[in-house]
């Protein structure tokens, strides 16, 4: 028995253990406040104005009162151009630079503009999407500038997250195929992709919620200040929900307070949606291990 | 198929230096060796896998059926004639149907009937076909390692290789299956030509009809099987090898 009898050592490391693992569950238990606080204000604040109505009317009054249907729609348009934008081009460039890319300086270099474009400020990207898309470019302010200023944006999580799940796929897999003189494409599509689908949605999933919520960038580019109507093409402006929200929390006096409550519920409604989708997808693909 | 002068280094070092020995159709070439000896390179060498590893060079030739292989243009094709079994079974993550059919379909066969067909005589002749007859539908990666290894085996035989090469085939599969497998080699030598690569010196002796002894990169010797475990020693290295005194 006294053989395993403590020590002051091990009574010392035990406390200290205890302290850590105290001191860790703190901190991730403190990531759940700021989330609870938001959701439980804008539920309690915005729920109340939240109808149908509120969903399909346009706003009334000076934007004071009534519905968001035009920056409702118009963000669902500027997510879906940038989408269509971002995603093949981000996809496209993951597959080269995680299957084929070699390891020289062409590579570095590109890696290393993926690095930095992720890391430039989002007003950033507005002047140079006013500059590229709207000026040069000739598009004016419209969606299409708008979509093509966010998909520059989100470009570096498409490719990153991409690249992350086709890295997931192990080699052994690869070099099973081209043994067996499977060409680089042939392997990609084959097992590559089809394992790392579920990987690549989420995190184009998680591009949308990020796009979703961004201002800065579609400010200069094409979201309108105030636009009664829905954008009939990709040329047009339109309004969007982001945007609205801050309009009416600082642009706009008189306005009812709950009202910017009930937009922000909204958007961020929309943002979980699709996080919930991407978890979703993630669940799905644990279920359907398949080495 | 004849080997001549082949060295293979990755960046600066070699891994192989010169070597040249000759695999005869329809033998069982053994080759042995410590790990980290060159075994595998030579096999990756053969199957021209230096275009997937931009730090492997390759010097030398190697004629398969009198053909320079350096020299194919078509190098998909040439690997679809030599089959390669990997130390750890890697079953792809389709269905066991699919992991024979692969290769197959690469090749451009899409009738039902005809992949059918292939799929159940390589399974047969991999001595699976048994045991996963009634589920080949289930995941190829999730059968035990052991049945991944012959599945292995089955998806190289569906390519019809003359050229069989398989590299410490047993390091992760039970003594059964090791047994089971060796049978099924000794069947297939009347069709295809095996290189086997095995750390295991008396798997060499009851499988291959001849040997080749590499050390550290350098070709030792190379014979008659039983001339390397009992014949008059040509290379004493060759002898402490066999009998275990290092390695």
């Amino acid at each position: 028995m006294t053989r395993f009898a403590s020590t002051e050592l091990d009574e010392r490391n035990r406390r200290v253990e205890w302290l850590f693992r105290t001191l860790f569950l703190m901190m991730t238990l403190i990531l759940i406040v700021p989330v609870a606080l938001i959701l439980g204000v804008l539920i309690y604040k915005g729920s109340p104005v939240i109808s149908w109505e509120f969903l399909t009317t346009i706003p009334r009054d000076g934007m004071t009162a009534g519905g968001i249907m035009p920056a409702f729609v118009g963000t669902i348009w500027i997510v879906t151009v940038a989408l269509i934008a971002s995603v093949p081009v981000g996809i496209a460039s993951a597959i080269y630079l995680s299957e084929y890319a070699p390891d020289n300086w062409l590579t570095r270099v590109i890696n290393l503009a993926i690095i930095n474009l992720a890391g430039v400020p989002s007003i950033v990207h507005a002047l140079f999407g006013l500059g590229a898309f709207v000026t040069f470019a000739g598009f004016g302010t419209s969606i299409l500038a708008a979509s093509l200023t966010l998909a520059v944006m989100t470009l570096p999580v498409v490719i990153v997250s991409t690249r992350e799940s086709l890295q997931a796929v192990p080699y052994a897999f690869r070099e099973a195929c081209w043994n067996m003189g499977a060409t680089r494409w042939q392997t990609i599509r084959r097992i590559v992709l089809p394992n790392s689908v579920s990987g690549i949605l989420t995190g184009v999933i998680l591009e949308v919620s990020r796009t979703a919520g961004e201002t800065a960038p579609i400010m200069f580019t094409g979201a309108a200040f105030f636009l009664p109507f829905l954008p009939q093409s990709v040329f047009d402006q339109t309004m969007a929900m982001s945007l609205h929200l801050f309009v009416i929390s600082t642009q706009v006096p008189g306005v009812d307070e709950a009202l910017p409550y009930g937009v922000a519920l909204v958007l961020i409604g929309m943002v979980l949606a699709m996080n919930a989708t991407s978890i979703g997808f993630r669940v799905y693909l644990r279920g359907k291990k398949k080495w | 198929m004849s080997v001549r002068n082949l060295t293979v280094s990755y960046g600066e070092e070699a891994v192989l230096r010169d070597v040249s020995l000759d695999i005869r159709e329809g033998e069982i070439f053994g080759i042995i060796g410590p790990a980290n000896s060159g075994k595998t390179t030579f096999l990756r060498a053969l199957n021209r896998m230096e275009e997937f590893d931009p730090a492997m060079k390759v010097e030398g030739t190697i004629l398969l059926n009198g053909r320079d292989t350096s020299q194919v243009r078509n190098v998909y094709a040439l690997r679809r004639r030599i089959g390669v079994v990997f130390p750890l079974p890697v079953g792809l993550p389709l269905s066991i149907y699919e992991n024979v059919a692969f290769s197959p379909r690469l090749a451009g066969i899409r009738k039902r009937a005809e992949l059918d067909e292939i799929v159940e005589r390589c399974l047969r002749r991999a001595a699976l076909w048994d045991e996963v007859k009634d589920r080949l539908n289930a995941l190829g990666s999730l059968l035990s390692g052991g049945q991944q290894q012959r599945l292995t085996i089955a998806r190289a035989l569906s390519q019809e290789p003359e050229l069989l090469l398989l590299d410490e085939f047993s390091i992760a599969v039970d003594p059964v299956t090791t047994m089971r497998i060796e049978d099924v080699l000794k069947e297939l030598k009347e069709e295809v030509t095996i290189v086997l690569v095995t750390n295991l010196v008396q798997q060499a002796r009851r499988l291959a009809d001849r040997t080749a002894f590499i050390l550290e990169g350098d070709l030792v010797e190379v014979g008659e099987t039983e001339d390397l475990f009992t014949g008059p020693v040509l290379d004493q290295r060759t002898r402490d090898y066999v009998e275990g005194r290092f390695g």
